[in-house]
């Protein structure tokens, strides 16, 4: 070996090494650099992150507050019940019209009891301040308790949206004078009654209970339908997916001969985790709608793709928790003298579960989240009725969550921007909560061997 | 009799078999369960089972089959005459469906008994002023011989229900008498139970294949159907892409997949520099409470469903980058534009590319780094002489899972990129993509054997050749990388 002759630059005079030579400086700056530069990358992510949650936050918190008009509404019984004798049958001849009638009746002579001056609009322009939908909530209200009639009950009627947004910041004056569903003399009657107490912005439990609602009444628009068909979904997924996932697993992580059959299928699940959603909806929309002849819309179908999707990830997550088992566990079971199958479901199995749950529950929560392949299936349709009960119920049409989310931001009224980010709020608590569960059920559970 | 109903008989009739099995057994030997071949619960176990699966195999099979075979034979039924103009068999059979749940929710509602179904079904007019007042509504009149029809497929139909319970029923009380009388001391019952098991177990496993077995015929079979209806070359080579209702539509494939790779590639512009430098700070630099802190928040981006990302395109980004970028500088006033799309898919794909460029870093050898740091390498110079080039080969493959995924994603470039099909280059105006025409052509009210419709395949089949293309092509350099090392 010779030593390497390297025409490395004469030192400068006066080298020292204590003062850096400019060399060094630069590549000492350039070190600092790169440092920054990473830094900034992991702080671009986290800004991102940040953005992306407090926007959402931020639209979306004011659809869990509603703005509601309280007024004392007496419930004549001669316009409601005819027969007098209370029977909601017969009761259910007087439309949502007569509901409507009395409730704005009840609204001006409320008005007129606070001395709100409402001279300078129309009365078609006060009863505006209603939404369409306060007088069905009525006339719910009074068949689902027919005694109420006759007496005078203090209702929370729904305010329009236009209004309501307005108690939210989001119509202004300027806004409402270009508006042809609000003017601004209709926000100033708002004022005067906000004063006086008739009106005010309030919780809205209604957003998680209710049925979505026409284009035209944002207002009464809720998650009631989407959650329970979500829920609806997430049970096919979890009674199909989890005995399935855990049946594949077991066959390949213990079982399987290492053979042709089993490369291709190890090779099937590594590509089923990578094929994009919107594929399993076309699959979905051709064998389980068009070949089998299952309705549009429903749970039971939805749950079936995403219960495809979720497979890979579930196999994946249980192989990995089947093979932290030690094969020790194994030996010592069949030296005592079980059968495989014994050693399997008697003693790996049990010290799997805890892996296996959680990779479960992280699979359901994606599949929660899922919405292209559910579009294909027809679930963006406007469903208003809730689906029955299981197992007729899962043939119902229903709604899912981020589904609603997609259908809200296709409609016209901006309040529906505000009801999509309060959707997403609900979607990101129960993906909260799910990974939540994991990771307590990693925490308290997972063996390390 | 109902679904739920049998399923539960089937199950009870399982647990019945299980007691009956292992109390046999039991008895057979006095009590003693020494006497017996395997231990008693597998006696119950296999009579459980015999019960049960071939039954359950059979309720499944009919599922399948009786609505097939009821639909083509009603089809048969189909005159010429009763298609009217601008219809179609299939629509005709649409509507025999309708009548029938219409003569369904008749009687399940007690306005009607089977007598009057019966009467009315020679009555069309009738038929249908009653079908009204319960909410089923049909466009076409109906003629009597489609009313027949109609009542022909509702009284299979509800033969072939009577008819599976029937033979589901009898198949499992068969199974489980036959198991029964097999029960003896002398019975190999955890070997059969055993086998049974592991019959299942392979069943389950072939599921996978399966999923991929039924994506590529459903996507090779409806795109041929579409290629009969539209000419494959069109498809290919065609530059516009305006589907018409009416017919005569150009459907060219280039300005969707112009679209796609766009807004892609914008993405990855975004991703992969973030993506990979944050990966690089977090393994090499950050101090570990940093890195406790920064890793699993990077990683929430992975977990928050497409959906949100879309919103956030929509309400947030779309309208920032309008008003700060696109306007000022001239180059257009939409708020859904590539650009949108690019950047929030951007955000999105940062913990792909982190997370799997962070893996393959640590997965490189210290003594690599430890050579470099001995002949005076500065850190960043090692990451970038050394390092980096170690781990080149799997951040490659990374970046093509990304892609991949930046490609088949439908939820962002739904609400964020627009739905104009155009060839363009400025990344502020709105274009579209493969995934969103997907949805779009399906989610219409379009007849679905009509080449609008059918396209949607079509484009399906060629996102799923180019998105299985990359993983391949992304395991294979990952695992060819991996190789190095281990």
């Amino acid at each position: 070996m010779t030593a390497p002759s390297l025409a490395a630059p004469a030192p400068a005079k006066g080298a020292s090494l204590i003062a850096p030579d400019a060399r060094t400086r630069r590549r000492n700056a350039s070190e600092r650099r790169f440092r920054l530069l990473g830094l900034s990358a992991v702080g671009l992510g986290l800004l991102a992150l940040v953005v992306l949650l407090t926007s959402v936050l931020g639209n979306g918190l004011s659809a869990f507050r509603q703005t509601w008009i309280t007024v004392p509404v007496t419930l004549d019984a001669a316009l409601l019940d005819k027969e007098g004798n209370r029977n909601p049958e017969e009761m259910r001849q007087v439309t949502t019209l007569g509901y409507g009638k009395l409730l704005e009746a009840a609204l001006i002579a409320a008005l007129a009891e606070k001395g709100i001056a409402t001279d300078a609009l129309s009365e078609k322009e006060v009863t505006g301040l209603l939404s369409k939908e306060a007088a069905a909530d009525l006339r719910t209200a009074v068949l689902a308790d027919p005694s109420l009639v006759g007496q005078t009950l203090t209702f929370r009627a729904l305010a329009t949206s236009r209004i309501d947004g307005y108690f939210k910041g989001r119509v202004t004056r300027e806004s409402a004078a270009r508006d042809a569903n609000v003017t601004p003399a209709q926000l100033d009657l708002a004022d005067r009654m906000a004063a006086a107490g008739l009106i005010g912005t309030q919780g809205n439990a209604g957003f998680l209970t209710r049925p979505d609602a026409s284009e035209l009444r944002p207002e009464a628009a809720g998650l009631g339908v989407a959650i329970l068909g979500s829920a609806y979904m997430m049970v096919v997924v979890l009674v199909l997916s989890l005995p399935i996932g855990v049946a594949a697993s077991i066959y390949l992580e213990e079982l399987a001969p290492r053979n042709r059959w089993t490369d291709l299928i190890e090779i099937n699940i590594a590509n089923l985790a990578a094929v994009p959603s919107i594929v399993y909806g076309i699959l979905a929309l051709a064998l389980f709608i068009n070949i089998l002849g299952l309705p549009q819309s429903a749970p039971l179908v939805g749950g079936l793709v995403l219960t495809l999707m979720t497979l890979p990830t579930i196999i994946i997550a249980t192989r990995a928790s089947l093979k932290a088992v030690p094969p020790s566990i194994r030996d010592a079971a069949l030296g005592v003298g079980a059968s495989k199958m014994q050693a399997i479901f008697h003693h790996v199995l049990p010290l799997a579960m805890p892996g296996i749950l959680t990779g479960t529950i992280l699979g359901l929560a994606r599949a929660l989240g899922e919405s292209a392949p559910l579009l294909l299936i027809g679930m963006v349709a406007f469903v208003r009725d809730f689906p029955g009960a299981p197992p007729q119920g899962l043939l119902d049409p229903a709604a899912a969550l981020p589904v609603q989310v997609y259908s809200w931001t296709q409609r016209a009224d901006p309040a529906f921007v505000e009801r999509a980010s309060g959707a997403i709020i609900v979607l990101l608590a129960f993906l909260l909560a799910m990974n939540a569960l994991a990771i307590i059920l990693r925490r308290r559970f997972e063996r390390r061997w | 009799m109902s679904l739920g109903l049998l399923l539960l008989l089937l199950i009870g009739l399982a647990g019945l078999g299980f007691v009956a099995g292992r109390q046999r057994a039991l008895a057979a030997v006095r009590g003693d369960a020494r006497d017996l071949h395997s231990l008693p619960a597998y006696y119950g176990q296999a009579v459980a089972l015999a019960a049960a699966v071939p039954a359950a195999l059979l309720m499944l099979v009919w599922l399948i089959v009786q609505p097939l075979a009821v639909e083509r034979s009603t089809l048969a039924l189909i005159l010429p005459e009763d298609i009217g103009a601008g219809s179609s068999r299939e629509l005709v059979m649409a509507d025999i469906r309708r009548i029938a749940e219409g003569m369904e929710v008749l009687v399940a509602s007690g306005t009607a008994n089977e007598g009057e179904i019966v009467a009315l079904a020679s009555q069309p007019e009738a038929l249908k002023a009653r079908l009204a007042e319960v909410n089923v509504a049909l466009a076409a009149p109906i003629s009597a011989h489609v009313a027949g029809a109609a009542l022909v497929y509702r009284q299979s139909m509800a033969t072939g229900q009577g008819a599976m319970a029937v033979a589901v029923l009898a198949l499992a009380v068969a199974g489980f008498l036959l198991a029964l009388w097999r029960v003896t001391p002398q019975f190999r019952a955890r070997n059969v139970v055993e086998r049974v098991m592991q019959v299942l177990l392979i069943a389950a496993s072939s599921i996978a294949i399966l999923t991929t077995a039924g994506i590529i015929f459903s996507l090779v079979f409806e795109s041929w159907h579409f290629f009969q209806l539209y000419p494959a070359r069109d498809f290919f080579l065609s530059l516009t892409w305006s589907p018409k209702f009416g017919g005569g539509s150009d459907l060219g494939l280039w300005p969707l997949l112009w679209g796609t790779l766009y807004v892609s590639a914008i993405a990855l512009l975004v991703a992969v520099p973030i993506g990979l430098m944050a990966a690089i700070y977090l393994s090499e630099y950050a101090s570990p409470a940093l890195r406790a802190v920064a890793k699993p928040a990077i990683e929430i981006l992975a977990g928050i469903p497409s959906i949100v990302y879309g919103l956030f395109a929509l309400m947030t980004v779309g309208p920032f980058l309008r008003d700060w970028f696109a306007q000022p500088m001239g180059l257009g006033d939409s708020s859904s534009s590539v650009m949108t799309a690019g950047v929030v898919m951007g955000i999105m794909l940062i913990p792909y590319v982190s997370s799997l460029s962070d893996d393959i870093i640590n997965a490189v050898p210290q003594a690599l780094r430890d050579g470099s740091y001995a002949i005076g390498a500065t850190q960043s110079e090692t990451i970038r002489q050394v390092v980096f080039p170690a781990a080149l080969p799997g951040i490659v493959g990374a970046i093509l899972m990304a892609a991949s995924r930046a490609i088949g994603e439908t939820m962002i470039v739904v609400l964020g990129a627009g739905a104009a099909a155009k060839l363009d280059l400025n990344p502020f105006e709105a274009m579209t993509t493969v995934t969103v025409k997907i949805v779009s052509q399906l989610t219409g009210d379009t007849e679905f054997a009509s080449p609008e419709t059918l396209v949607a395949f079509a484009l399906g089949l060629t996102l799923f050749v180019f998105t299985l293309g990359l993983n391949v092509l992304a395991l294979y350099i990952v695992r060819k990388y991996r190789e190095q090392y281990e």
